[in-house]
């Protein structure tokens, strides 16, 4: 019996593993923090190229997306609730929901994306070095930051499914939640992200 | 394993939270159609700035964590406020 013990007592430090992500969160915060501050400093070099390039972009599809990641949002907090209260059903479907609303915000995307790329803007295309430098820095910014946005996006859909199929297998559950807990942190940042990306590209024009 | 009695945060407050910041949203989106320059910039940033506040309050449940925990964290926003002075007074004044 106490042997048996022994072999369950393994070292394990939920609040480290969550100040752990804290500062990667951190890290990420500064990382967009870095890319706000270069759209700030040429939106105020180049106003009217800002004003102009801000008018193409499609505030339906922003405001869509947006709800649609504030919702999962809620829904991945919410998933975080009922692992908790060992609710393994309600869990994963809660996570499911989530994934079909960042699917949403993706396939969003690549409508958006599509257009511009019709129109012949894209990073490197030869219609882009034509364009003035306040148009340039615009869609370049703009590519550049949704584009690392989506990229984050993907990786926390990767973090969910592996949520999704650990809650499957019971490796996590009421006891042990903490690639839960970390992993929706890290999809309430993608959310915290967004909130800032969307107004600044879409609406102020 | 201390501090294992976390706070389970209850369904009713999330799906409030997540009216909250659609409503904020769409609050948004109408002031910024006006097109008021300046004036909307400040609007829109205020109010993802109070979003933000509610995302990082509950769902990162912030308001249930350590004093550390929300000290570091708001010591990550001054510490981006302090970069954006610095570079503002150094293009102003270049």
């Amino acid at each position: 019996m106490s042997e048996k013990e022994i072999h369950i007592e393994v070292h394990r430090d939920d609040e480290a593993s969550k100040l752990g992500m804290w500062l990667f969160i951190f890290t990420e915060l500064l990382l967009f923090g870095g890319l706000f501050l270069v759209y700030t400093v040429f939106r105020a070099e180049y106003p009217q190229n800002f004003h102009e390039g801000s008018l193409e972009l499609s505030v339906t599809i922003g405001a869509i997306n947006t709800i649609a990641l504030l919702f999962s949002s809620m829904t991945v907090a919410m998933a975080l609730s009922a692992i908790q209260k060992n609710n393994r059903k309600l869990a994963m479907r809660l996570i499911a929901v989530t994934l079909l609303m960042a699917l949403i915000f993706l396939f969003n995307k690549y409508i958006e994306w599509s257009m511009k790329f019709e129109h012949g803007l894209y990073p490197g295309s030869p219609l882009m070095p034509h364009l003035g430098r306040g148009d340039l820095m615009f869609f370049s910014l703009y590519f550049f930051m949704t584009g690392l946005h989506a990229l984050h996006i993907i990786v926390g859909m990767v973090l969910l499914t592996m949520c999704f199929f650990k809650i499957k297998n019971g490796t996590l559950n009421y006891q042990k939640y903490i690639h839960l807990e970390n992993g929706a942190l890290y999809w309430h940042l993608v959310d915290l992200i967004w909130i800032f990306l969307f107004p600044l590209l879409y609406l102020i024009t | 394993m201390a501090n294992n009695v976390s706070h389970i945060t209850d369904y009713k407050v999330l799906a409030r939270v997540v009216l909250i910041l659609m409503s904020l949203t769409l609050l948004t989106i109408f002031v910024t159609s006006f097109h008021l320059g300046a004036f909307s910039v400040t609007v829109a940033l205020l109010i993802a700035g109070v979003k933000a506040f509610f995302i990082l309050t509950y769902f990162m449940h912030l308001k249930y964590e350590s004093l550390l925990l929300r000290l570091l964290v708001t010591m990550i926003f001054v510490l981006y406020a302090v970069i954006i002075l610095i570079t503002f007074i150094d293009y102003a004044y270049r």
